[in-house]
């Protein structure tokens, strides 16, 4: 249920929202109305977003920070004032702090690259959860083997905690990094990560947060977080593909080599060497995807309108619903039950193969998703090789849980049936 | 009840008891195969005698569609000459990625896959079992 505020803003109205994403008024698979639960993966767009890139192309297209012309000033403005907009919109006040890269697995790497070969060493420790996406993990592979470092992993428990106990006895000297999700794309688990920031401080290692899943859902201040950096994508938070955020404190930045070379990131070149551009540009080499980073500030101007806090409170009552909804179909397991949790539910049925679920319940409609979810590793421990999931945001309503557990019921009644 | 186009009753009688399956241990299977996109998971055997592809042996953790597939091909190739086979890994293979349809009474249980097509994601898991024979007999030297 959508809650009224004390300052008598209306409460998050899922009928207005859902008018606001033209997408959703569509029909799929000869006539069913489109039930679109596969949020975790990438969501909808509002037309305010889908106008902003439209606007951009038609009126205004030009490249930033170099030409003397009316629409490269343009287009300059409009670029900068997304930065400043997205960083807002996470309490990075520091325009200078805020790298917009092409998503989450970009920023991870530019971390991994311009900071991790820079400063872990052969005898340092990189601390990663079992939950992190193959985007949070692959990276810091690959660094480990470059410098001979090691990675270490935070259990995750059967209920879908991370087991914090280990966390704070793995945590040493040796720990350079901890690079955490704050919210899982498969458990759902919102992870405690303001306090494991402090305790990974006083340890001496700095943070890295995966705000992937947490960012589009919830209010994230990486200031109140004091976390080192925050990775994000636009896509999966009503903005365009293609766009993301490197969060990092400035003066982390200032010290960390360049990841790409190329123009736009430099001060002064020569034959054999060239000096940086200043904070944030020495990161963004080459025409940027100006576009999408002003599509992006549509976005997020539209979930700031609305409030991140009512647009969370209404996905974690919504969530609840689903949760009891689907624990009424017998034989069908959650994977994911952690006290603070988000709206990406997996679940796995008895007898019947993720696939066929998916493929199923799309024959009504319902679009969610069925396997392995980038989390390979994590759903071998679970004893799964592939899932079904389901993941909500800000424009689901209660009848498409209810849609979706139709389905489900319908899905279970072909398989067991007898033959 | 409406019945999905796809799924077929011949498909779920396949997909819960499959034909020529047993468990292979990792050191016994000539191919081992998984789908890093739905981790789906085939492990394959074969022996040719004569000429002829005179067994196949399946583990298969996947869908439906996959199992069905793998089930179905393995009635349908053992006993048949290995030029034969490799002919229909290509018609039927071809066939998934919108090729010409096989005839009806050739096909036999293996028509309740033709669907598939219609379903582009789907391709991958109805055809994985037939690249792992291809991959099998060209182990075999066959």
């Amino acid at each position: 249920m959508a809650h009224t505020r004390h300052t008598g803003k209306p409460a998050l109205d899922p009928a207005r929202v859902r008018s606001e994403f033209p997408v959703l008024s569509r029909f799929v698979r000869d006539g069913k109305p489109l039930v679109y639960l596969d949020n975790a993966a990438t969501s909808q767009k509002p037309a305010l977003v889908i106008e902003a890139l439209d606007e951009y192309y038609r009126h205004y297209n030009a490249n930033v920070h170099r030409a003397i012309h009316h629409l490269a000033e343009e287009a300059t403005t409009r670029y900068e004032e997304a930065r400043t907009v997205i960083g807002s919109f996470i309490g990075a006040e520091n325009p200078r702090e805020v790298i917009f890269t092409r998503g989450t697995t970009e920023s991870i790497n530019l971390v991994a690259h311009a900071w991790g070969r820079k400063y872990v060493g052969a005898d340092d420790e990189i601390m990663l959860s079992e939950m992190e996406h193959h985007s949070n993990m692959i990276p810091w592979q690959l660094l480990a083997k470059a410098t001979g470092s090691r990675l270490v992993y935070i259990p995750v428990l059967e209920n879908g905690e991370l087991d914090l106990d280990a966390y704070r006895e793995r945590l040493s000297s040796r720990t350079r990094l901890v690079a955490l999700t704050q919210m899982s794309n498969v458990l759902g688990t919102i992870n405690p990560v303001a306090d494991m920031i402090r305790d990974a401080h006083r340890a001496g290692a700095r943070v890295l947060v995966d705000g992937a899943q947490s960012v589009p859902h919830m209010p994230v201040d990486v200031k109140a977080l004091d976390c080192d950096f925050l990775a994000f994508s636009g896509h999966k938070m009503c903005g365009p593909t293609g766009i993301g955020i490197l969060y990092a404190k400035e003066e982390l930045l200032e010290t960390m080599d360049p990841f790409h070379g190329g123009g736009e990131m430099i001060s002064k070149v020569s034959w054999h060497e060239a000096t940086w551009a200043d904070l944030p540009h020495k990161f963004e080499a080459g025409t940027p995807n100006i576009a999408d980073a002003i599509g992006l500030a549509a976005a997020v101007g539209y979930l700031s309108s609305l409030g991140m806090d009512d647009i969370h409170r209404a996905e974690q009552a919504l969530t609840a619903y689903a949760l009891e909804a689907l624990r009424t179909i017998e034989g069908l397991r959650i994977y994911g039950d952690a006290a603070n949790r988000g709206g990406a539910i997996s679940f796995v049925m008895e007898g019947i193969h993720p696939h066929d679920i998916s493929h199923f319940v799309d024959q009504d409609g319902v679009a969610v998703r069925a396997g392995h979810m980038c989390c390979q590793p994590m759903m071998k421990k679970f004893g799964h090789p592939a899932m079904t999931r389901a993941s909500l945001y800000l424009y689901n309503t209660r009848d498409d849980v209810d849609r979706l557990v139709e389905a489900l019921e319908r899905v279970k009644g072909f398989f067991n049936r007898a033959t | 009840m409406q019945l999905d186009d796809l799924y077929q009753e011949i498909i779920l009688d396949h997909y819960k008891s499959p034909r020529n399956f047993r468990q292979i241990p990792d050191d016994e299977a000539m191919v081992d195969e998984e789908n890093p996109t739905c981790g789906d998971h085939i492990k394959l055997i074969a022996a040719v005698e004569d000429g002829v592809l005179s067994d196949v042996k399946i583990q298969c953790e996947g869908c439906a569609i996959c199992t069905a597939s793998s089930s179905m091909m393995t009635e349908k190739m053992i006993g048949l000459k290995v030029a034969e086979v490799r002919g229909w890994i290509r018609d039927f293979t071809e066939m998934m990625r919108g090729g010409p349809d096989l005839p009806e009474e050739d096909l036999d249980d293996l028509m309740a896959l033709r669907g598939v097509k219609k379903y582009p994601l789907r391709i991958k898991c109805a055809t994985m079992a037939w690249h792992a024979l291809e991959d099998a007999l060209k182990q075999l030297g066959a």
